[in-house]
């Protein structure tokens, strides 16, 4: 950034970008710094704050969106890049008014405390789930294994990707009921 | 109370009120709000560890286009911190900087970019000062002191205080062992960077919207710096992407930008970036620990002597509270008759150290269970055994004058024992695999609030009209940890109705009842009391009129399924709205307000204040660890955790919070640090933090969770809304010791600091088999004065709470740490006999 004297408006928005990019299947035509990422794009340009940040510098996983259906940290994109492309963020998840089965089963399962790294790892899962319909518990912690999360613990997030991957399938099965309960104290039930 | 009427809500799983905006991004971070004309604004931090300032130039910075002004620290003068006893901080150094990242200037311009490039422009001219970089060196250079306040030189609180007489319990002992014991600092790491963002209002207001656990603490700090009536200055805590106690002090960031935005008369926004955050800090405290215990043969203690030395980083934040709690809680878990507690806190050129979850607990904790783990063998005395033993019995007062609650902890490690399957498999596992355990204990609130006042610690108001609708008012604060869901599970609960007939407002200082924020596990016990208490009001009301008008006894009555009808009769009745009305009819306006002040510790000396809480918490962990003999790389192969929570108020929210205290304890146990580098002294004084990005600061991800037990005990205690007690920080505690006496079960090495790198148990492992000690840790703990012993005789010696020979103790003695002495002498003068009674 060179300094430069107060002369009045510029004349010629130098360094910047005009481009439509097309986020949850919606075109938002927009002009913003060339060197601003996706992920400052996404929030400051377009209000759309639901993707977070924990680092800004790739190594939290709270930015990450899908660019054409594949996970991308959004604060290591610029913009400028991916227009052209399919971007999806934690907006786009929901259907109609009716919550997606992973965003149900985060909020029914705890696998949401403070919620900062949620839209994160919602979205890398839903990736997930489009390309492994039917993924194991190892399938979805490699899957998840960019994103870091400190309240929960982890294994509710797992467990609630399952769940929503069986909830997608028709498939009834349920995370353990130890998880809603508690386990039960040993030698209780007998 | 409450026995008689059937739960329908409190202790089942239910969807937290929050869960539907955390999932769909809706939820609004303090980044996330935005208003027309904000700006932006960047602090100039000091890149030298002490220095004075001689000289600051801004003019190449207020030069560039878009710049809107600076602020430096004369315009605002006014000291500030957490603790009135330390309120050391200036929201923008004047004279001195004392840590690298200490703010000296900041800049406001229209966009982040630019307020970022003129930062960079601004030009600060530094004379270099003596870096103390760690404790040692803070006790062997008490000049240049990095602050003119504290005990003595660098050292900033120093603690002696005796409870009975050590020195006989150590003679009735068969053995006396001891120990010493190194726990590393380590950051809160929450998700979320600190934000704010401050408008100026229209009439001489500012409000402050800002990521902060402490909404009211941050709006005394800002009456204190800004200088304005409180009334003007409003603090709005937005929901917290974790907080882990990294967000309960006022910050320098706050207080800058609600004074930037007064000057500039527009809103103003500040973003810290993940390495600012690493600097903010107020963390865990490194602890240097050396313990001393008195044993009978059969495994009774006798005696016990802590002393600690605890480095606090550059500003006291809580430190002289963190530096009371690495004694307070040790007399919780086990009988300890006679207990000694020596304790200092040293200023480094660092970040400020302050409260992580568990505050300064965890560290003595860890020193406590590998001590007990090493008795055990010395005493030839199974560890579960051994703690079995020296139950600290319910309802009773400890040696320090803490009055004990209900406990469960028989019943936690009963769990852990059973479910580990620990008498077949402890100390008979293959080489390389092993099981250890530990205990701890924790508040369910501190039981004083950090500043002197007679007034509730909680409220909370409660508004109904004819829709049916309740809405409820709390200075509370979400901090991920649920307390919006108890509070309004709570209300549900008593009136009958649907949790989503609730709206909560919370964490407003213009519009919510004071609730001191979420620290020390409070907000459950505390805020749940008084949303219980606010909620029997309307119940008592609406349950009066409705009984006239269905000309029924009032007691017959029954508030459920969104309706109040007769329990003989559910036919007879009326929809919980129109019940509303008949009251609303004949009351008035409706609303109640309820508030909680926690009962009158029995300690009555000076230092006394720290560690009384209404009730304590107890957890048990076992851990199962598998041990490469060959290079010291161990994984953890599951833990077996046990809550005595009292009562559970949503089971899915109270084992999440287990689960994550297991998951921060393991990172703390197994690789965290925030540690510090000095540059070469030819380029550079500074000290900086050897790794301030995420990557580098290493924290568990997926791949490092073992698999979890946990366990909810129940030992509702009246003490607590329907029973219930914490469960947010508790069981974090006795995982850090039960990793370490696990990988003593398995290959036999002892590894007496955290975090336990691979590298430790390895070269543990060649030390034994070198036929040397066993054990890496530190050596020797050094010679301190900690000043003059506070004898206070305890309980047991039909002491009464009080010193010997301490005059004053009689009325200051409680809440010396925590007030000022001159509000102390103001509200003696006030009230002669001031109490904080309340039952």
């Amino acid at each position: 950034m060179s300094i430069e004297k107060k002369t009045g408006p510029a004349t010629m928005a130098e360094g910047m970008t005009t481009a439509v990019l097309c986020i949850n299947g919606e075109d938002h035509a927009l002009v913003f710094p060339t060197h601003h990422t996706l992920l400052e794009v996404l929030r400051e340009e377009c209000g759309l704050t639901g993707t977070k940040h924990g680092c800004e510098l790739g190594e939290c996983g709270a930015c990450a969106v899908l660019v054409d259906g594949e996970p991308v940290l959004s604060c290591l994109q610029l913009a400028a890049e991916v227009q052209g492309k399919t971007i999806d963020t934690v907006e786009g998840l929901q259907r109609d008014n009716e919550l997606h089965p992973l965003q149900a089963a985060f909020a029914d399962l705890g696998a949401a405390q403070c919620g900062y790294c949620t839209p994160g790892i919602l979205m890398v899962a839903d990736a997930l789930l489009k390309r492994v319909p039917a993924p194991t518990g190892e399938q979805v912690t490699e899957a998840l294994s960019g994103n870091l999360c400190r309240c929960t613990g982890y294994n509710r997030i797992v467990q609630a990707v399952l769940w929503a991957a069986a909830m997608e399938r028709g498939d009834d099965w349920r995370p353990d009921e130890t998880l809603f309960e508690g386990t039960a104290l040993p030698g209780a039930d007998g | 109370m409450t026995e008689e009427r059937k739960l329908r809500l409190i202790g089942t799983p239910f969807r937290r009120v929050d869960g539907r905006a955390k999932v769909t991004g809706r939820t609004l971070f303090a980044d996330d709000l935005h208003f027309p004309r904000t700006a932006w604004v960047k602090l100039v931090r000091s890149t030298v560890p002490h220095a004075r300032i001689k000289s600051i130039d801004c003019s190449s910075a207020l030069a560039m286009k878009g710049v809107l002004g600076t602020l430096v620290g004369e315009e605002l003068p006014d000291s500030f911190g957490i603790l009135p006893v330390s309120e050391d901080e200036h929201a923008l150094a004047i004279d001195t900087v004392r840590f690298v990242g200490d703010p000296v200037v900041a800049v406001a311009a229209v966009s982040e970019d630019i307020a970022h490039a003129a930062a960079l422009a601004v030009n600060v001219e530094y004379e270099i000062l003596a870096t103390v970089p760690d404790f040692d060196a803070a006790l062997k250079t008490p000049e240049p002191r990095i602050h003119d306040y504290g005990d003595e030189g660098n050292l900033h609180k120093k603690i002696s205080m005796e409870f009975g007489d050590i020195d006989d319990g150590m003679a009735q002992a068969d053995t006396v062992l001891e120990d010493t014991f190194y726990y590393e600092g380590n950051n809160h790491l929450a998700l979320e960077q600190h934000a704010s963002i401050a408008v100026a209002e229209d009439d001489d207001r500012v409000t402050l919207y800002s990521s902060t656990q402490t909404p009211h603490y941050v709006h005394r700090a800002l009456i204190k710096t800004l200088g304005l009536p409180p009334a003007r200055i409003r603090v709005i805590a937005c929901s917290n992407g974790g907080g882990f106690g990294g967000k309960t002090d006022p910050f320098n960031h706050e207080i800058v930008i609600a004074k930037m935005a007064l000057k500039l008369g527009r809103p103003v926004k500040i973003a810290l970036t993940r390495e600012e955050v690493f600097y903010c800090h107020r963390g865990r405290h490194p602890a240097l620990m050396h313990i001393r215990t008195g044993f009978t043969k059969d495994g009774a203690m006798t005696a016990q002597h802590l002393r600690t030395a605890i480095d606090g980083g550059a500003y006291g934040s809580y430190g002289v509270a963190s530096t009371y709690y690495t004694g307070a809680l040790q007399t919780t878990t086990y009988r300890l008759p006679n207990y000694r507690f020596d304790g200092a806190r040293a200023f480094t050129n660092k970040p400020p150290c302050g409260p992580k979850r568990g505050h300064g607990t965890p560290q003595p904790r860890f020193a406590f269970e590998v001590h007990l783990d090493k008795a055990a063998h010395v005493l030839g005395i199974d560890p579960a055994e051994l703690r079995l033993r020296n139950l600290v019995p319910a309802d009773t007062i400890t040696a320090n004058w803490l009055q004990i609650g209900t406990t469960g902890l028989r019943e936690c490690i009963e769990a852990v024992t059973a479910g580990s399957n620990w008498k077949e498999r402890y100390g008979k596992l293959p080489p390389g695999r092993g099981l250890g355990l530990a205990c701890s204990a924790y508040m369910c609130g501190a039981g004083l609030p950090i500043y002197w006042n007679h007034m509730p610690q909680s409220g909370v108001q409660l508004q109904l009209d004819r829709s049916g609708c309740v809405a409820v008012f709390c200075g509370e604060t979400e901090i991920g940890q649920g307390s919006d869901s108890v509070l309004a599970a709570i209300v549900a609960e008593i009136l009958g109705i649907d949790l989503k007939d609730i709206r909560l407002c919370v964490a407003d200082t213009d519009l919510t009842p004071v609730d001191l924020g979420s620290y020390s596990s409070r907000v459950t016990l505390m805020m749940g009391q008084a949303a219980l208490q606010a909620a029997e009001k309307a119940r008592a009301m609406i349950a009066e009129t409705v009984a006239e008008h269905l000309e029924v006894p009032a007691d017959t009555l029954v508030f459920a399924d969104r309706r109040v009808f007769r329990a003989d009769d559910p036919e007879h009745g009326l929809n919980f709205n129109e019940a509303v009305v008949v009251a609303e009819s004949r009351f008035g306006t409706l609303g109640t307000t309820g508030s909680y002040i926690p009962p009158r510790a029995p300690g009555r000396y000076r230092g006394s204040g720290v560690g009384p809480s209404p009730t304590y918490s107890y957890t048990a962990a076992v851990i199962e660890v598998a041990v490469d003999a060959d290079t010291g790389l161990y994984n953890v192969e599951h833990v077996w955790c046990a809550h005595d929570i009292g009562r559970a108020i949503n089971p899915v929210l109270a084992l999440g919070q287990i689960e994550g205290s297991i998951y921060m304890g393991l990172g703390e146990a197994t690789m965290e640090e925030q540690v510090f580098r000095r540059l070469p002294k030819r380029l550079s004084p500074a000290l900086v933090h050897k790794m301030p990005s995420m990557l580098e600061y290493k924290s568990p991800g997926f791949h490092d969770m073992p698999g979890m037990t946990s366990y909810l005990i129940e030992t509702a205690d009246e003490r607590g809304p329907f029973g219930a007690k914490e469960v947010g920080q508790g069981p974090l505690l006795p995982v850090l010791p039960a990793l370490a006496n696990a990988i003593f079960d398995a290959v036999g090495v002892r590894v007496d600091q955290v975090p336990i790198q691979p590298e430790n148990v390895l070269t543990a492992l060649q030390a034994k088999t070198a036929g040397k000690d066993a054990r890496v840790g530190p050596k020797k703990f050094p010679s301190i004065d900690y000043g003059e012993v506070l004898r206070v005789p305890t309980p047991e010696q039909g002491g009464d709470g009080r010193a010997v020979g301490d005059p004053r103790a009689q009325h200051a003695g409680v809440r010396s740490a925590s007030g000022t002495m001159k509000d102390r002498e103001e509200a003696l003068k006030e009230h002669s006999s001031a109490t904080l009674t309340t039952d």
